[in-house]
């Protein structure tokens, strides 16, 4: 009986076309587009300027107070321009573009690939080298890693889960890196058990990626206190709190965070760059994209450069295809469309998909006909046939008591609606301003 | 003879929950200031929330509580209402000047082109919520509608040919529900003058001058030519961006003559300076009013 | 245009399923029953079914186009339903124009006054169904016997229905036994071999379909499930206090419309509560006050009843029993 969550979830045709494609390291791009907020919280604060010389891992902006990380190099070269840039939101935020000549790396970094399995410092140091080397959570949610790593007072962490979910469609970047990476991934966990003094973690990996979850249980034989659980294949698995209830049975309280039930989840890229980090002194400064599509000629898992343009990566998988309709950075159940591929990639963009413009609009929305299908599939418990009306008629005092700012934003209800009604885009409004109003009574 | 039975039981029936009802309407009835009644007659019944009170009645109450009319106006009914108000009250009337609502943006589908297509619902707080909008101005209007649904006097309508809204002059009351419903905040209540006379400018963003001309052909560049010919002090420049204060301007229009991008509309003026053959918003109006 | 790109929110794939196939394979559900019934009712059974298609969606697009002023949309399949539903309902010599009003009153009243589909509290084709039985009692309680007046329709020869017999018989002060014997055994009332509405009859019909609806994923089990064991536990209850008077629970079940309500009337989606605990509550409810009417009241049958009055308790049932959330207490083991 493989483990999952017991409640709501639904099963997208999963469609790893990239799933035995080994990481290719992408080349580089002729210019990097380097945003400076990568990741949630304060913006970092650019500490170099225009006409530097950089090189790669420099540090080139410095978090902006607690909730803040830092960002540095990909690439080596001047710093032609510091400017807003278009990002993914279609909206221009400031970044440092650097004009790529060589690939000087700081002397400090070990460039060598060999793995080194040897802990030479402390908890307090471990996580003062995290702060310093800009990780962020690399499952898309961006956040700080120092700032999960430390913990509320009052408040207890008996061990770690490490989530090799992947439950998006297409996504096969943790896959790959699990396969090809799985003894550095070990290593990160010793280093983060270190660091945050706890003797268990428990890895998750859908059921869908037999190989990994082979290779991951025979690596944890030579460790002790790290324990691999395949889980059923059911999206959304990979979701923190999700992942949680399936390998410990223990609900994240409504409003709370994993902290709350003795937990701090990491993604497997997070913990790969935090192996990275420790052991080669090398700062967060590229990862794993996959750039997938039925309709792409080679799909592929790239390592990618922080600041590469998407354009470049979609050439090297074969080119942009004629027909299609969008671009998506992410996978298909939360992923956001870019507007052209000449935005870049970021330290969350974990995918790169591309769908054909037959398979690109959606469908005409009829009438609610009751069927209580998004209820049935929604993991935190919510009705989404009733938050999308309160959310149209702004009636916001009901949709707070309704329990909306517990939504996830996981996409499941509008995937199952029979009758295509946009039931997530109501309810992330009705969240926004539930959260201003919220926001304004403290 | 049963009927005879029906008839005087259902009437006793009826005669004694009148008598019921007629005591307890008098025991518990709310004592409420007539005059409410009477102000609440002369406002127009729109139920707006343009005065800032939760519809006409709300506003009524207020007014009679309060022991002066200032700071209190109803903008559909204007001075000719706020007046009469203040006779049945016996109190000072409050006058303002009359507003009218203007959209600040000419970035219609020839000024600014398209550059990527949005699918999903159609209204603006859910296009600004995702994105920054389907061309390369993210301040310009999102051609939605959100602003034509939430206007209670029907003075909004989209222009198809354009893709923005127009505000019909005749209908809006400067109510002020458009200004707080649209999410690029394009629209302002500016000084009315006689005749509909206008002139703004039509932009706001905010980006650098040659990305913003760039992404719209009538966009303010910040340029700061019409700041240095304005006689009256009345135009100021922040982040690339111009501004006329409608109480400081006195309708010269030299500004208009200034501006290379024609960012700056004037309305209710006899023709003076052709800007294009085709659909710049002012020479589509004073075609119209011809 | 062709050139720009998309741009949406998320998520950006969706369910192959649609409102229209969640209708149409109610409708293929019902084939098994149908075909049943014009073997064991001929030419009444057909044009009864076809009229009363015909007329639920001729009135639903002529009231979305001139009274509502809106599109069009009966091809989502709902009224086809709704006209299906209500044929199975009806005795198979019912006259062409009272099938015609009911279907006017299922659609209009039923449906198109709560704003169309979705918002009808009730079920348009029960609402239907009741209207005509309270309207034109005698001609909807005069049931055409199986096999005998397959070419005829509205001078088909007509008897009792076996609940009809029963109440009769129990009210005369026979016992049930003796009923028994004048009634088609349990195979035959299985196969459908009895007086009844049209759909009604045949247990083994009806429960090919309730395999199809499920394995579609149009409903799911638990109501139909609790309906008929509600029936059959409550009548089980009477029966063992008092065989005399009371019928075996395997009867009530295979008579009358319990399968057919169970199946195919309160599971309607529209009408049904929302969350599993509501449905099982809703469906209890259904079972015990058609037992009631059936045996303690004045009429033989007592389905469409019950499931109307639990329709009107639907909204209360969304309100009270929700979907249990996550994260509502902590749970830390």
């Amino acid at each position: 009986m493989l483990k999952t969550f017991t409640r709501g979830g639904i099963h997208p045709p999963e469609e790893k076309l990239s799933a035995h494609t080994s990481i290719q390291s992408l080349p580089l791009p002729a210019i990097a587009i380097i945003p400076v907020a990568q990741h949630l919280g304060a913006p970092a604060k650019i500490e170099i300027n225009k006409g530097d010389v950089v090189k790669t891992g420099q540090l080139i902006a410095r978090g902006d107070g607690f909730v803040s990380a830092n960002v540095h190099a990909s690439v080596s070269g001047k710093v032609v321009k510091i400017e807003d840039v278009t990002d993914v939101s279609g909206y221009r935020k400031p970044a440092v573009i650097i004009e790529v000549s060589g690939d000087d790396w700081l002397e400090s970094i070990i460039r060598n690939e060999y793995l080194d399995s040897e802990i030479k410092l402390t908890g307090e140091e471990i996580l003062a080298r995290i702060t310093e080397s800009g990780i962020v959570g690399l499952g898309g949610a961006t956040f700080p890693s120092q700032v999960k790593m430390t913990i509320p007072r009052g408040k207890k962490v008996d061990c770690l889960v490490i989530n090799g979910v992947e439950c998006e469609p297409y996504l096969t970047a943790d896959h790959r890196l699990m396969i090809e990476k799985g003894a550095e991934i070990l290593v990160g966990i010793e280093l983060l058990k270190r660091a945050m003094n706890v003797n268990v973690a428990h890895i998750g990996i859908e059921n869908n990626k037999p190989d990994a979850i082979r290779l991951m249980h025979n690596l944890v034989m030579s460790h002790k206190g790290i324990e691999v659980h395949a889980l059923k294949i059911k999206y959304p698995q990979g979701a923190e709190k999700q992942l949680i209830k399936a390998i410990l049975n223990r609900e994240v309280p409504s409003g709370g965070l994993p902290v709350d039930v003795g937990v701090v989840a990491f993604n497997v890229g997070t913990v790969f760059a935090i192996y990275e980090a420790i052991q080669k002194n090398k700062p967060l400064f590229e990862r794993i994209v996959t750039v997938t599509g039925k309709s792409l000629r080679q799909p592929a898992n790239y390592k990618v450069r922080i600041g590469t343009p998407v354009s470049l990566l979609i050439q090297c998988a074969g080119g942009l295809p004629d027909n299609t309709g969008k671009i998506i950075c992410g996978g298909p159940m939360m992923g956001k469309t870019l507007i052209n591929a000449d935005v870049p990639i970021v330290k969350g963009s974990s995918g790169i998909l591309i769908i054909p413009s037959g398979e690109s609009n959606r469908k005409p929305v009829q009438p609610c006909v009751r069927c209580a299908k998004c209820v049935s599939v929604c993991p935190m418990g919510l009705e989404p046939y009733l938050l999308m009306p309160l959310s149209e008629q702004k009636i916001y005092d009901r949709l707070e008591t309704e329990h909306v700012m517990d939504c996830m934003e996981c996409g499941s209800c509008s995937y199952i609606c029979p009758a295509n009604r946009p039931l997530l885009d109501f309810i992330r409004l009705g969240k926004l301003q539930v959260g201003k109003i919220i926001r304004s009574r403290k | 003879m049963s009927i005879l039975y029906t008839i005087v039981s259902l009437s006793l029936l009826g005669a004694v929950s009148a008598l019921v009802l007629y005591f307890v309407a008098q025991k518990f009835k709310v004592f409420e200031d007539p005059r409410i009644d009477l102000v609440e007659a002369e406002l127009p019944a729109a139920n707006c929330g343009g005065c800032g009170y939760a519809g006409c009645r709300n506003l009524a109450e207020t007014m009679v509580k309060a022991e002066t009319l200032e700071g209190l106006y109803c903008p559909v009914g204007g001075n000719a209402v706020m007046a009469r108000i203040a006779a049945v009250l016996g109190r000072d009337a409050v006058a303002r000047e009359a507003r009218i609502a203007v959209l600040r943006c000419n970035g219609t589908c020839e000024f600014r082109p398209r550059i990527n297509q949005y699918d999903g619902v159609s209204s603006c707080a859910m296009v600004s919520a995702l994105y920054g909008g389907e061309t390369g101005c993210s301040y310009g209007c999102l051609g939605c509608g959100d602003c034509v649904a939430v206007c209670s006097f029907d003075a909004l309508h989209m222009d198809p040919f354009t893709g923005l809204p127009v505000v019909d002059d005749m209908k809006c009351t400067a109510c002020g529900s458009c200004v707080k419903t649209c999410p690029k905040n394009l629209f302002e209540l500016r000084k009315r003058w006689k005749g509909e006379k206008k002139i703004y400018v039509a932009c706001m963003n905010k980006d650098r001058g040659a990305i913003a001309g760039k992404n719209c052909k009538v966009a303010c560049i910040g340029c700061s030519k019409c700041f240095k010919v304005c006689p009256h002090e009345a135009i100021t420049i922040n982040n690339y961006l111009a501004f006329i204060d409608s109480d400081k301007c006195k309708l010269c229009r030299k500004c208009v003559t200034e501006c290379p991008t024609n960012s700056i509309i004037e309305f209710g003026f006899p023709i003076k300076k052709v800007i294009s053959e085709s659909s710049s918003l002012s020479t589509q109006l004073n075609q119209k009013e011809e | 245009m062709s050139n720009l790109l998309t741009v949406s929110p998320s998520p950006h794939v969706g369910t192959t399923q649609s409102v229209n196939k969640l209708m149409y394979g109610v409708v293929l559900s019902l084939v098994p029953a149908f075909l049943v019934s014009v073997y064991f009712f001929g030419a009444g059974a057909l044009i009864v079914t076809l009229i009363s298609i015909a007329s639920c969606v001729v009135f639903e697009s002529a009231i979305q186009r001139f009274i509502l002023k809106s599109e069009v949309r009966i091809s989502d399949g709902s009224a086809i339903v709704t006209g299906l539903l209500l044929a199975f309902n009806l005795p198979s010599n019912i006259p062409w124009w009272m099938i015609v009003i009911g279907a006017l009153f299922a659609i209009g009243v039923g449906k198109m006054t709560y704003g169309g589909l979705g918002n009808n509290p009730f079920n348009p084709a029960l609402v239907g169904r009741v209207f005509l039985l309270i309207s034109f009692p005698v001609q909807m309680t005069s049931w055409p016997l199986p096999m005998v007046s397959r070419l005829q329709y509205t001078d088909a020869t007509t008897g009792a229905t076996p609940l009809g017999v029963l109440k009769e018989a129990v009210r005369n002060g026979e016992t049930v036994t003796e009923v028994m014997k004048q009634l088609p055994d349990h195979m035959q009332l299985f196969l459908g071999q009895m007086g009844g509405s049209l759909g009604e009859v045949s247990a083994a019909a009806l429960l090919l379909g309730f395999l199809w609806l499920l394995y579609k994923k149009i409903i799911t089990w638990h109501i139909p499930v609790f309906i008929v064991t509600t029936v059959f536990v409550f009548t089980g209850i009477l029966w063992m206090i008092d065989p005399s008077k009371n019928a075996s629970p395997a009867f009530h079940i295979l008579t009358g419309g319990v399968l057919l309500g169970a199946i195919y009337m309160a599971t309607d989606l529209v009408t049904s509560p929302m969350t599993i605990p509501g449905m099982i509550l809703f469906a209890i409810g259904i079972g015990v006050i058609t037992v009631v009417i059936r045996v303690f009241g004045a009429y033989p049958e007592g389905v469409s009843f019950a499931i109307l009055i639990m329709n009107a308790f639907v909204p209360l049932i969304n309100k009270y029993l929700k979907p249990s959330r996550f994260g509502k207490e902590v749970k830390y083991v």
